[in-house]
């Protein structure tokens, strides 16, 4: 019957766009890996993470640099973007009427539409620009004078922190929302104002799906790459690791692959593929904790 | 446990000569589970053709559940078991080689909240009779037209076919569904507690519209209102539990019921 | 008492502070991009080639190649990330199978777009390369079909959630197969949130630079076929910014890649809005 034939074979090509999704991530996977292993047999897991130099023309693949590059913008990009993000996430749920409501969620999501190299582009001129003249004017005496271009760790963060803002956002407003408003109420009902039933009762309730939050935004810086190319100086070096790292220019490990595979020998390709796993491993290490975290809130709920 | 064995009507049984021998749908010892959770006991009773038959009973007895294993409905849901039979038309629908989407072409179903597609009315109606293969256009409009005249809402919508069906009332959404029903041209329809969520004046046109409809289809209609069971059915089946408790008559078990059981819910005292 | 009003005051102030200050960095960035590029845009620049590595002249090869980008992936993505969707909504209860599609989905949306580049350039430009014309069109959008699969499944599978299940009943009471409840009734209910879930992946396209960096070339002539490189608008404003130095045709760039994407918001607001309306 060719009605039940039909339908059998809706399903089989349902079933096949359905799991495309986990074939891909297993090629993914396996591309990333056998391509970059290799050479961290050729020379050794610790001098390829650990090394600090980065010269590919004399077959030299020190990823450290970029290692460190990458953790101090993400960490900066995350102590600004953050905080920022879960304060307006608590004026969207707690405070802000409709009205306003209505005018910054767009916002929000337009913020999250702009693409990277527009972010690029504005942090180049104007974020760079404004740290160039302070690191150039009354930090000149103390920076030394490669770290006084703009490019820098503290332009990425800048323009990193905004572009986390709306994953923060969006993430934490669902954890606040979570909350029964019976605790809400029930907190009001014994005195205490609002902003005390906002941070005793409502944020320690929502926690685990605002850490939930702040975890995928730092993905997200992690993985950003052409922004961060535009505007941290891309010199793979280690940065200070004092506060005038801050004005250090520095290079991602995206940054890394995107600037060099172009015009990459195979070898050198090996090493940058080497860093594409090395921020995979990030990622996935990033993942895991987002899932235990979503498990054990769903358990934590089911109490 | 009390099962009761329906005694054909006899009017039935000598309109339909041969045929009649037979009664439209019959369900033998038919047990329901959800899981390990038994809903249906050993359910029989057999439903005469061109009858209005009512099941009645408090909520959660099964009535519900029982009416969509006619159709097959609850296949829909995971975890459902079944094991005895229905036989409509001499053939048990739960038999391996019975095609379901056959099987429910010739058993119409109209549900306790009316649920008319997000299109135009024609399109509500032309709906079933174009899934089933029909293209022509001009057969499809006499379809729609008669379907609509059959549910007795023909002069109500004639004029706006093509707007939404969503923008009817709720007493003509649930006419539509039942329109849309008798347009695939089924032999038996069943209603889930068709007008629960309608207002009086609905109530009473769906009602009439039943008591229209038996000429053609054989029925099988849920309620809760043991009124309405009094007014439309020729036969009424009263559920407690997950078992028949009785079933007869409706004049016999409205005036004269044999349990104590059907006495106590009839007279209001429980359900 | 008043010691509590005072915080209280504090804190909302504060946190009113940083909600305005939020849509003032939307604003800066629009108004300094746009301040710098919108000048650049004419009939000029939109529609004519590149001189001089893009220095001067127009952009129209970069639209073109967006066009060809944005459509070649979506065709071989919708359906993919549609029928995901139907799948794991319509077909299957929670099981093994449906945890571990749900969980590479899930995957798929973590992995930083760079890292589908190297994929993507391993596999499409270098492996495939008889196939796909090694830097090509094809290339580039085979890797961005499996980065916008995640968006896509996700917001269908919402759509066809919010498709009440009487109406499922409805049709296949009516005696229809599954398939054609799909196909006639569940689909089209359910239209307005898919295709708002098409709109923003062709944001997502639009606004990749990183993956197409890797796999898509950077031609800057009119691309012929979908073997041959190109690049896109984001591709193309990088490629300005940071390798030809040229400004004013990156900042004209920006403005249009701003108007599209404000263009792509307005879309998608008003298709999902749709969707509410439907069901309510």
């Amino acid at each position: 019957m060719n009605r039940i034939l039909e339908e059998k074979i809706v399903k089989i090509f349902l079933f096949a766009a359905a799991f495309t999704a986990v074939f891909s991530v297993l090629l993914i996977g396996i591309f990333v890996f056998m391509e970059g292993l290799p050479i961290f047999f050729k020379y050794g897991l610790t001098d390829i993470l650990f090394g600090s130099v980065w010269n590919p023309t004399n077959q030299v693949y020190g990823i450290w640099p970029m290692i460190v590059g990458t953790i101090y913008v993400t960490f900066v990009a995350v102590l600004i973007g953050a905080p920022m993000g879960i304060g307006v996430a608590i004026y969207l749920v707690e405070i802000a009427n409709e009205r306003i409501s209505k005018t910054i969620i767009p916002a929000v999501e337009l913020l999250a539409g702009i693409p990277s190299v527009v972010y690029g582009l504005f942090g180049m001129f104007a974020v760079r620009g404004v740290i160039a003249s302070l690191s150039r004017g009354p930090l000149g005496d103390v920076l030394p004078s490669n770290y006084q271009s703009g490019y820098s760790i503290l332009a990425a963060a800048i323009i990193l922190a905004i572009m986390i803002l709306p994953t923060i956002i969006n993430i934490s407003i669902d954890a606040l929302r979570a909350v029964p408003r019976e605790y809400k109420e029930g907190s009001l009902a014994l005195g205490t104002s609002h902003w005390q039933s906002i941070y005793k009762l409502l944020l320690p309730a929502a926690k685990s799906g605002i850490i939930t939050a702040v975890i995928l935004g730092v993905g997200r810086a992690l993985g950003e790459t052409m922004a961060v190319i535009m505007v941290i100086g891309n010199t793979p070096a280690v940065p200070a690791l004092d506060w005038t790292g801050l004005f250090a220019p520095a290079r991602s490990m995206t940054a890394n692959i995107a600037l060099e595979m172009g015009y990459a020998g195979p070898e050198h390709q090996q090493a940058l593929f080497a860093t594409g796993i090395v921020l995979f491993v990030f990622i996935i290490v990033l993942n895991s904790i987002t899932q235990l975290l979503v498990r054990r809130r769903r358990e934590g709920g089911a109490k | 446990m009390t099962v009761i064995e329906l005694q054909r009507a006899s009017k039935s049984e000598q309109g339909q000569g041969g045929a009649g021998d037979v009664p439209q749908i019959r369900s033998k010892n038919l047990n329901l589970f959800y899981g390990d959770f038994q809903a249906l006991h050993d359910i029989s009773l057999d439903v005469p053709k061109n009858q209005v038959t009512a099941l009645i009973g408090p909520s959660g007895c099964g009535k519900s559940t029982f009416l969509r294993t006619l159709n097959r409905m609850n296949d829909l849901i995971s975890g459902v078991s079944i094991t005895g039979e229905v036989l409509i038309g001499g053939q048990n629908i739960y038999d391996k080689t019975v095609d379901v989407v056959e099987l429910r072409k010739k058993i119409g179903m109209v549900f306790q909240k009316p649920n008319p597609f997000p299109m135009s009315i024609y399109d509500n109606i032309a709906y079933g009779p174009r899934a089933h293969g029909l293209k022509k256009k001009s057969r499809i409009m006499e379809i729609v037209e008669r379907s609509l005249r059959q549910a007795a809402l023909w002069d109500e919508v004639k004029d706006r076919l093509h707007s939404s069906a969503m923008g009817l009332s709720g007493g003509q959404q649930q006419r539509l569904c039942i329109a849309r029903v008798l347009a695939v041209e089924p032999e038996i329809v069943l209603m889930d507690e068709p007008t629960s969520a309608l207002d009086p004046l609905a109530t009473l046109k769906v009602e009439e519209l039943v008591t229209e409809l038996k000429k053609m289809y054989t029925i099988v209609i849920v309620t809760h209102n043991m009124q309405q069971a009094a007014r439309i059915s020729d036969r009424t089946a009263f559920f407690l539990n997950g078992k028949i408790v009785e079933a007869d008559e409706t004049a016999k078990i409205f005036t004269n019921p044999k349990h104590k059981q059907t006495n106590d819910y009839i007279s209001g005292r429980f359900g | 008492m008043s010691k509590v009003n005072r915080n209280q005051n504090i804190a909302f102030a504060f946190f009113s502070a940083l909600g305005i200050l939020t849509v003032c960095i939307l604003l800066l960035i629009i108004a300094y991009i746009f301040v710098q590029g919108i000048t650049k845009i004419s009939f000029d620049f939109l529609f004519s080639n590149p001189r001089k590595m893009g220095a001067e002249g127009g952009i129209f090869p970069a639209i073109v190649g967006t066009i060809y980008l944005v459509l070649t992936t979506m065709i071989i993505a919708a359906p993919i990330g549609v029928g995901a969707a139907i799948y794991l909504n319509e077909y299957t209860s929670r099981g093994r199978i449906t945890d571990m599609i749900r969980f590479a989905t899930e995957a798929l949306a973590g992995i930083p777009s760079i890292v589908f580049g190297l994929f993507g350039f391993a596999f499409f430009v270098i492996l495939l390369k008889p196939i796909t014309g090694g830097w090509s069109i094809l290339s580039a959008s085979l890797t961005g079909v499996t980065m916008v699969l995640p968006t896509i499944v996700r917001t269908a599978e919402e759509a066809l959630k919010a498709v009440p299940d009487s109406l499922r009943e409805g049709s296949l009471a009516l005696g229809t197969t599954k398939w054609q409840t799909i196909k006639g009734l569940i689909l089209p209910a359910a239209m307005p949130g898919i295709i708002t879930g098409i709109i923003l992946s062709i944001g997502r396209v639009i606004g990749e630079t990183a993956a197409f960096l890797l796999t898509l070339g950077g031609s800057l002539l009119i691309p012929q076929s979908l073997f041959d490189g190109s690049r896109t608008l984001s591709l193309h404003l990088y490629m300005v910014a940071m390798e030809t130095g040229a400004m004013d045709v990156a900042f004209g760039t920006a403005s249009v890649l701003i108007i599209l994407i404000l263009l792509i918001n307005f879309a998608a607001s008003w298709f999902f809005r749709r969707l509410i309306k439907r069901f309510s």
